[in-house]
């Protein structure tokens, strides 16, 4: 065993190698990417297969079939991914997996590196009755991982670890066993076993039920588990606090800045939640905070057990502590002060220079898509955002960005707009990688129902915006194999898509002739506009 | 020693190298012996815009992030982004900062900005340019981080030995720029 920095991502990589991964996806997204950029980098010399996936979706299910085939997996995205995937997410939990699963979600409080939303994946473990442990730092990132896996293989459910981006992106030293090199590539069987792995009903029901009962037993694992822990003292004015998560970290600093001595229960199990370790813990209590990230939904499950075992204790949580953005010890600090009647003023910080936005890099293709866009600004033309770099369209700057929401729906939505304004033009950005991603259902929609929107699919020849990661334009996999290259013009045809142009972007006239051409035609047009992302051409140059 | 925690913040603009500069803080500290915790952030909210990252060691490290003015020491690559930065200090924070100039829409001018940065740190503020003489020295302005790291080191700003940090660049910097990120750590000394 040695002490090694990690960065929470890298832990992750490391608890998966230790647990003995045979088969890992990942669609990039930050704060999850590491875990797939390190795997891309490692996984042939560790004897694991790993590919970046088109998708979440298709990374679930492409690690369901592994799983099916008796191998130990894994696979990682971001917060959003989970909505992507969850249409095979919720059957999982029915059928169970063969060899162990885990699922590492990255959440994002604060929206540090997400647009879209500020999403809290804990609310899976509801609908998906999904086991969830919360790590707090690196060290626990990899514990945490090693230990699902032995949680998957015991239940045979699969398990997710749930990271946010002060998880994820915080290092520190991490103990690891350096030995965890397992040589060749494992094979799998898929013995057939209809019974198990087809969904269909009445069968689909006795799964629930199934189901339903291995979460108690797991519950009851979960009570004895050392991933939930008490410290802290006891003391006279009876105060304590329940926290998961990064939360935990935040509280031993607010208490330290407070020289406070409260009993602090951490949570490693959100779900199931280990019910008999919090009702003794409360049973004795008078007050207690609950310190959680985003919804309280740790609070409302405390409440509900706090009826019956102590109806008279006052809980706090989300009446001190925001729902919206992420935690900090001072946050955490005024919460304790204001419960104990204590003075404590959460320091204030006011802005004296000038916010600095996020600019596309020097040399940034999208750059010249942006100038050339910036001249055709009417009210009746609507610029569709999509998930990129290109989302910088947005910034003020260029203020070319009408709506944003979700991968590929720049088309989907933009398709909307124009059957119901009928004639206002909508010019919907994508970039390759989520051209790949869910831009071509979409698409396919556009042709479908006759609607005009004009697409450009920003190809940088890469997935730019999460670090490079290949994609299926790229020709290479996620292990460097060589493979096909799949060309957006090239499917546009094959979905019956009539004006499709690929333009270099430098050649700045050709590209806004044909945007004015594509904009006046009545079906929809692409324009793949292909060229090289400036950084990664700086990248590989340095090596 | 460090008794309690020592907690720098480092400042600058996506791409200037921050992380790198972390990563070496956080080896040469845990080199000595010392509980470290880093935070830092990824993604498009890098490319260009303000960035900072956050280190912190002690005997006993829990959170990762400096919050309520604690810092002991702020690194800035840029002038802009270390002026940022003073709202989060307390009347003894320190600030490095590389007298370099990104300009930005809305951003003050480079006059501008020195006069108010050094008008309101004071003794507080070494003001380096550290750019300029990497660039001069070294043909390479690239470094100009390690070169403050170095200023902070031989200085005794930063509480850790000159020989923990060169042991981190070692490990941290590939091979082929190591000699250059060594000359720039050791510029400050020779001069």
């Amino acid at each position: 065993m040695i002490k090694k920095i990690l960065l929470g991502n890298e832990a992750i990589v490391q608890g998966a190698l230790e647990a003995g991964v045979n088969f890992v996806s990942a669609y990039p997204g930050t704060p999850s990417s590491e875990i797939g950029n390190v795997f891309s980098k490692i996984a042939k010399e560790n004897g694991v297969y790993f590919e970046f996936s088109t998708n979440e979706k298709v990374a679930l299910e492409a690690a369901i079939g592994a799983s099916f085939s008796g191998l130990k997996s894994l696979v990682a995205m971001k917060s959003f991914g989970v909505n992507v995937c969850l249409d095979s997410l919720i059957p999982l939990l029915y059928t169970g997996v063969v060899g162990p699963m885990v699922i590492i979600v990255a959440d994002d409080p604060s929206c540090w590196s997400s647009a879209q939303s500020e999403e809290n994946s804990r609310a899976f473990a509801y609908l998906a009755h999904i086991p969830i442990l919360e790590p707090a730092d690196p060290q626990e990132a990899k514990d945490f991982t090693k230990f699902a896996f032995k949680l998957s293989e015991k239940f045979k459910l699969p398990v997710i670890v749930k990271t946010t981006t002060r998880v994820a992106h915080q290092r520190m030293p991490v103990v690891i066993d350096p030995k965890v090199n397992t040589g060749t590539q494992k094979t799998g069987e898929f013995i057939k076993n209809p019974h198990q792995f087809v969904t269909m009903p009445p069968r689909v029901l006795e799964m629930k039920k199934e189901l339903l009962e291995k979460i108690e037993k797991i519950r009851d694992f979960a009570e004895k588990s050392p991933l939930n822990k008490v410290s802290g003292v006891r003391n006279t004015a009876k105060v304590g606090i329940i926290t998961s998560g990064v939360s935990y970290l935040h509280t031993l600093e607010a208490l330290k800045e407070l020289n406070l001595h409260i009993p602090v229960l951490k949570l490693g199990f959100f779900y199931p939640l280990p019910k008999k370790i919090i009702q003794p813990f409360i049973k004795k209590l008078n007050r207690v905070l609950v310190v959680e990230e985003l919804e309280g939904y740790l609070e409302k499950e405390i409440t509900a057990l706090a009826k019956d075992i102590n109806p008279k204790l006052q809980i706090f949580g989300k009446n001190l502590l925001s729902p919206i953005g992420e935690l900090n010890a001072n946050k955490i600090t005024f919460a304790l002060a204001k419960i104990l009647g204590r003075k404590y003023q959460i320091p204030e910080v006011k802005e004296i220079i000038p916010k600095r936005y996020p600019n596309p890099c020097l040399g940034c293709p999208h750059l010249l898509t942006f100038s050339i866009l910036k001249k055709l600004t009417s009210k009746n033309i609507i610029f569709g955002g999509d998930i990129g770099c290109y989302m910088l369209a947005g910034m003020p700057q260029f203020n070319l960005q009408d709506y944003l929401f979700s991968m590929g729906s720049s088309v989907g939505i933009g398709h909307g707009i124009m059957k119901a304004t009928k004639k206002q033009k909508v010019i919907a950005l994508m970039g390759d990688s989520t051209f790949f991603h869910a831009g071509i259902s979409a698409l396919i929609n556009t042709v479908f129902n006759k609607s005009s929107p004009l697409i450009i699919v920003l190809d940088n020849r890469t997935t730019a915006m999460t670090g490079h990661q290949t994609n299926p334009g790229i020709g290479k996999t996620g292990m460097g194999e060589d493979t096909a290259i799949l060309k957006p013009e090239e499917i546009a045809v094959a979905c019956g898509v009539k004006n499709i142009k690929v333009i270099d972007p430098v050649n700045i006239k050709e590209y806004e002739s044909t945007i004015k051409e594509f904009l006046n035609k009545k079906e929809v047009s692409l324009i793949v506009a292909r060229r090289i992302c400036a950084l990664l051409i700086k990248k590989q140059k340095n090596g | 020693m460090v008794k309690n925690s020592f907690n720098i913040i480092i400042a600058g603009v996506g791409g200037q190298g921050l992380i790198t500069l972390t990563q070496i803080l956080a080896e040469a500290a845990l080199s000595e012996g010392y509980d470290v915790k880093t935070s830092e952030l990824h993604g498009l909210s890098q490319r260009g815009g303000s960035v900072e990252t956050h280190i912190r060691f002690g005997k006993k490290i829990y959170s990762p992030l400096i919050d309520g003015k604690k810092a002991d020491l702020v690194i800035s690559l840029e002038t802009q982004e270390g002026a940022r930065k003073i709202p989060l200090s307390h009347s003894k924070t320190i600030f490095a900062v590389n007298n370099d100039y990104v300009l930005y829409r809305g951003g003050f001018s480079r006059e501008k900005i020195e006069q108010k940065i050094k008008s309101l740190l004071k003794k507080r503020l070494y003001l380096i340019p550290a750019s300029e003489i990497c660039k001069k020295e070294l043909q390479n302005g690239v470094v100009s981080g390690v070169y403050l790291l170095g200023y902070c080191i031989f200085k005794k700003i930063i509480p850790l030995k000159a020989n923990s940090i060169l042991k981190a660049i070692k490990k941290i910097v590939p091979i082929k720029y190591l000699e250059l990120n060594k000359k720039a750590f050791n510029l400050v000394n020779r001069n």
